[in-house]
């Protein structure tokens, strides 16, 4: 590519910015199909046991109630009948089959669905159903889950998976070392409540055609997920999300509620809404799960570390084994010769968990980067020299050099930026008035992973390029980012360029999570535009010589017509070149380059807090917040500091007042909507100063990007943490780190 | 959400008489707090009386103290000139209450009146007295990290949630009603009830009593105040522990103190005996410590609540505190 830069690393404003702050964006809840109804999932009061009897002739004799579905009357889903997992990847156990059996493993799992001709109605109705059961005896409490903790199937299978024991040197070296610190971590469940509610409509086209209007992070994970549930073509389901309301990772998955509602719909006759109420997102569309982790260290006087054991134990349901990354960057973050990592789960009488922004390794970063501050601290050691006395140079992991890695300039910048100098190496010794100051760091970092992508490319006879992809956009800014991409690549204004995604039928893509869509769409949509000028070239050779014998480059996508640089005679009006619709389409597939396998590649970032805590009331407020970030080329500096905004903000919650709590004797959450589940509000949010070093990596792919949604939160939790101990001398282990920790 | 019956009349004397006659009916105002009990199913009138348009807005001085009607937006009495000439304190509670869409929204009369924010009254499928007198209370031996410290019974454990009511408990407030039996006017300490054994009822009201006013009396704490309120973020909680804290100062010399506290009981806390204490002493943080002392007797705490104990006590030195250098 001739790279001209002109749109990437601007600050384009959102090309969806005026739909949606004028309300014009449809999100999956507004499609107004006609003959649509309603559906309203009725949950479990019970956490285990079983369903004996549900009475629903008070709901099917409710004004408007169209249909109750319960197990003793769901419809065949001959997925299910084959007893797939339809899950991708896919979990060791079973996705809930929903309605397909009387068994209760978690409370408010959904036993019944109701569906009227409005909204209302169907609520109404749903309260009107009543069920008996037989209650089994549950477990919820992950003081007695860690216990019993195992290690998952998929690691018992396979010694090489990632969520396998990991040992490099000695094992639990740090237990004999002279210097040396073990310490326990624990965060609790957390959920990840975008404002959109998880909304899905189904619509039975045809007997065997079904279109949902879903939300979810993947078009096409969704539509193969239900095209074997319901043993369809895959060409036969459609899925739109053209517009996601944000979804932090519950939209990874495919959920109860959006095969309820497809049921539903079939049942019905007609196209089906169903919309999850607050108190539903607690337990029907996964969340982050409760985790235990202990970390182990040693260190020479001089601070190095001699040895580094990280274990967790994560929650999840009976039914399905989810495993995320939480130890693993343990193995890589810092040059330590004795490393070993375990990971565990512990089964509990609950749904099933899903990856939350950060996932694994903002929880595993939480541990490690305390436990970094910690040892820092007992070596009398300024932490930040901590850091850079065991900084990483290539990947002790697998001793291959990094892709990137500009970690040190970005901890420069931070601290810089924060007013490091200013942090005492003596705890509770600096005050602002009555209140105590303190600054602390956490450093994040997570894989720059690339998959394949499509992307289609098409030139109107107007002179737009048409692209089309089949990603979502939750909210990071998808579409501006590949609209500068594009334009760049074409040498055409951002207005000439029209970007579509968030529908199954257009080319593949992956789902939108990991960090991943700028390195792997962007990717597709680069080659996809290079591909297109040529065709372009091809299709004027045939009436211009001048085309065929030109150079790639030097053809140029003018106002009208195509041109040559330097050839200023040769001319093609795209009137000419386009006389059907499909004559300028191409379709890429772009893929990850064999240097995957010669470098390791990470996004890295580090956070620096400066917290103020008042010493009576044990208030903690983020006065300062300076994220710095090495995430490659930088595609919009716009939104993507607006997405290290979101991610800091994010952790000043799991930080200071994110947890859902479940009363164990009833195994059921007391916490249900918005306002006892705090997230943070404005007035806990300082502004957040975002830095990028902004330089390209060259292997992840053309673009040099390397992804910067989850780097955004990790990391931002410790910082927060030891800033705490910092202005304090309290060391708190578990989050959230709310008042009554520190008085 | 059940069907319901909805009526808006504009005479007081309907909207009573529609509600003392109809044991199913019940009053609503800016409904922030009802239409959502209603959406849980916590609570189900047959009768909505909608009473916002009852000429019950005004805020105007009369004679020795400032009346504020009934219908008087949280925010709107907030901002009120006379409110944060003559109640700081008032205002701050006010201010430190929800968020500011729910105050253009509530009324004086239902934040007094607003429910426990009590995690098992607010789900039908857990015990709760409260809700359903003989069930049990959930929160006893469940996860009463929110719960009272003072005044509670072994039927309810729960706590009043409103800001406002902690400032008009400090500043000796009445509370004027309206029922089918007439007018009266009862002492904003009498307004709010202890759980005992009959914690289904929050108040004092009759039914059919409709609120239609409230009076502050005038006096000296135009400025050395502080509604002091620690919540789990900075803004948009309900209070762990808040304290209402004004002072009439001579110098450094305490002329008189009000003192009550918030989310410690079953209704606004007012500290009388620390009021007693801290009169004649110097305003200094040891004074303050003693008075917190004396506040606390008597305080007990269940499992998750024990930070109560301290926190409450701190609070009331802070409180204090920012109050004398206000
Ligand atoms: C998310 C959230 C956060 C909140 N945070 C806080 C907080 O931090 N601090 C705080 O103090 N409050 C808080 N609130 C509660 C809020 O202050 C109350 O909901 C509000 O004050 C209730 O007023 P309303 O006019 O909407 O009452 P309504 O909901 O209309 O009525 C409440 C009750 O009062 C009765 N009622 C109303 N007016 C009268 C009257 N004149 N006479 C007799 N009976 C009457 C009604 O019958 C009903 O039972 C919060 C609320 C929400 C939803």
């Amino acid at each position: 590519m001739k790279a001209q830069n002109k749109q990437i690393g601007t600050p384009m404003n959102r090309v969806d910015g005026r739909l949606k702050v004028t309300g014009a964006a449809t999100y999956s809840a507004e499609y107004q199909l006609p003959g649509l109804a309603y559906a309203v999932l009725v949950g479990s009061t019970i956490a285990r046991g079983r369903v004996s009897s549900i009475d629903t002739r008070a709901a099917e004799r409710a004004p408007g109630a169209l249909a109750v579905i319960t197990h003793f009357n769901a419809p065949k889903v001959p997925g299910f009948a084959k007893g797939q997992n339809p899950s991708q990847p896919p979990t060791a156990g079973q996705p809930l089959q929903v309605f397909q059996d009387d068994k209760v493993r978690f409370n408010d799992q959904p036993i019944a669905v109701v569906v009227a001709d409005t909204y209302e109605r169907a609520r109404f109705a749903a309260g009107l159903v009543k069920a008996q059961y037989v209650q089994e005896k549950h477990q919820t409490d992950m003081t007695v889950g860690t216990r019993q903790a195992f290690q998952p199937t998929q690691a018992r299978k396979n010694p090489k998976s990632p969520v396998a024991d990991y040992q490099r040197g000695r094992a639990d070296a740090y237990q004999t070392a002279p210097i040396k610190l073990e310490a326990e971590y624990i965060i609790p469940t957390e959920v990840h409540h975008p404002i959109e509610l998880q909304a899905v409509t189904a619509h039975w086209e045809a007997p065997d055609r079904l279109t949902l209007y879903d939300k979810t992070q993947g078009t096409i994970r969704t539509r193969n997920d239900f095209a074997k549930e319901w043993n369809l073509p895959e060409a036969n389901v459609k899925v739109i999300a053209t517009f996601v309301g944000g979804a932090f990772g519950n939209g990874l998955h495919s959920w109860p509620h959006e095969s309820a509602a497809i049921m539903a719909a079939k049942q019905v006759n007609r196209p089906v809404k169903l919309v999850l109420s607050r108190e539903q997102m607690f337990t029907m569309v996964g969340y982050r799960p409760y985790t235990w982790q202990k970390i182990g260290m040693s260190a020479t006087p001089d601070g190095k570390i001699t040895a580094l054991t990280h274990e967790a134990t994560g929650q999840t349901s009976t039914y399905e084994e989810f495993t995320e990354s939480t130890v693993q960057q343990s193995r890589m973050m810092y040059a330590a010769p004795n490393v070993n990592t375990r990971y565990r789960l512990a089964a509990l009488d609950v749904s099933t968990p899903i990856w939350m922004r950060g996932p694994g390794e903002a929880t595993g970063a939480f541990a490690l980067e305390s436990a970094m501050d910690e040892m820092a601290h007992q070596l009398r050691l300024d932490p930040l020299e901590f850091r850079l006395r065991n900084y990483a140079d290539q990947d002790p992991e697998n001793g291959r050099p990094w892709s990137t890695k500009f970690l040190k300039e970005c901890y420069q910048m931070g601290a810089e930026r924060i007013g490091w100098s200013k942090r005492p190496l003596t705890p509770g010794t600096l005050r602002d008035g009555d209140w105590l100051v303190g600054y602390g760091m956490g450093v994040g970092t997570f894989g720059a992973h690339r998959s394949k992508a499509q992307t289609s490319a098409r030139l109107l006879p107007t002179g737009t390029v048409l692209l089309q992809c089949a990603t979502t956009d939750i909210g990071p800014g998808t579409g501006t980012a590949m609209t500068q991409i594009a334009a760049d690549t074409l040498g055409l204004p951002p207005e000439k360029i029209r970007f579509e995604l968030g529908n199954s039928q257009f080319p593949t893509a992956p789902t939108q999570g990991g960090s991943s869509t700028v390195n792997s769409v962007g990717a597709a949509v680069q080659e996809a535009c290079l591909a297109l000028r040529d065709k372009l070239r091809q299709l004027a050779a045939a009436s211009n010589s001048a085309f065929a014998v030109a150079q790639k480059e030097d053809v140029v996508l003018a106002d009208g017509y195509l041109a040559l640089t330097g050839n200023p005679a040769a001319r093609a009006n795209y009137a000419d070149l386009v006389r059907q619709p499909d004559d300028a389409l191409v379709t890429v597939e772009s893929k990850p380059s064999e240097e995957q396998k010669k470098y390791s590649m990470y996004s890295f970032s580090v956070h620096f807090a400066k917290v103020r805590v008042q010493p009576l009331t044990g208030e903690v407020r983020v006065s300062k917040l300076v994220s710095c970030a090495d995430a490659g080329t930088i595609v919009n500096l716009k939104t993507a500091a607006n997405q290290m905004k979101g991610g800091a903000v994010g952790g000043i919650g799991m930080a200071l007042m994110e947890a859902a709590t479940i009363d164990n004797r009833f195994g059921r959450y007391i916490t249900k909507d918005l306002a006892d589940y705090h997230v943070p509000v404005h007035a806990d949010a300082p502004a957040v100063e975002v830095l990028f070093v902004n330089q390209p990596d060259p292997h992840v792919n053309a673009l040099g990007t390397k992804g910067i949604g989850e780097i955004a939160i990790i990391g931002v939790a410790p910082a927060i943490a030891n800033a705490v101990f910092n202005a304090t001398g309290k060391r708190i282990r578990e989050l959230p780190i709310t008042p009554d920790k520190l008085i | 959400m059940n069907q319901f019956q909805y009526v808006r009349p504009t005479q007081q004397r309907t909207a009573i008489t529609a509600v003392a006659k109809d044991p199913n009916a019940t009053f609503i105002a800016g409904g922030t707090n009802l239409v959502d009990l209603m959406k849980r199913g916590v609570m189900t009138p047959q009768k909505l009386v909608d009473i916002n348009r009852l000429p019950l807005t005004k805020i105007e001085h009369q004679k020795n103290s400032l009346r504020i009607g009934a219908l008087a937006l949280n925010a709107t009495v907030a901002n009120h000139q006379l409110v944060r000439e003559r109640h700081p304190l008032l205002a701050q509670a006010l201010n430190a209450g929800a968020s500011a869409q729910l105050r253009n929204m509530a009324t004086v009369g239902g934040n007094l009146l607003q429910r426990t924010r009590c995690p098992y009254f607010y789900d039908v499928t857990l015990p709760c007295n409260k809700r359903q007198p003989g069930s049990g209370c959930g929160a006893l031996e469940g996860i009463n990290r929110m719960h009272a410290i003072f005044g509670f019974s072994d039927k309810c454990i729960a706590v009043h949630p409103s800001d406002m009511s902690v400032a008009l408990a400090a500043l000796d407030a009445t509370v004027l009603v309206s029922g089918p039996k007439g007018d009266r006017s009862i002492a904003f300490a009498d307004l709010h009830r202890l759980p005992g054994d009959a914690p289904e009822k929050d108040t004092t009201l009759e039914p059919g009593e409709l609120i239609t006013a409230v009076e502050v009396p005038d006096g000296h704490f135009t400025r050395y105040v502080s509604y002091y309120k620690v919540r789990e973020r900075a803004s948009y909680a309900f209070a762990l522990v808040s304290v209402a804290a004004a002072l009439d100062l001579d110098g450094d010399n305490i002329v008189a103190a009000r003192l009550a506290m918030g989310g410690v009981a079953h209704k606004p806390w007012r500290l009388a005996a620390a009021e007693q204490h801290l009169i004649g002493k110097p305003a200094t943080e040891a004074s303050f410590r003693q008075a917190a002392d004396v506040a606390m007797q008597g305080a007990k705490a269940f499992k998750h609540n024990e930070y109560k104990l301290k926190l409450a006590p701190n609070t009331i030195v802070q409180a204090l505190k920012t109050a004398a250098a206000a």
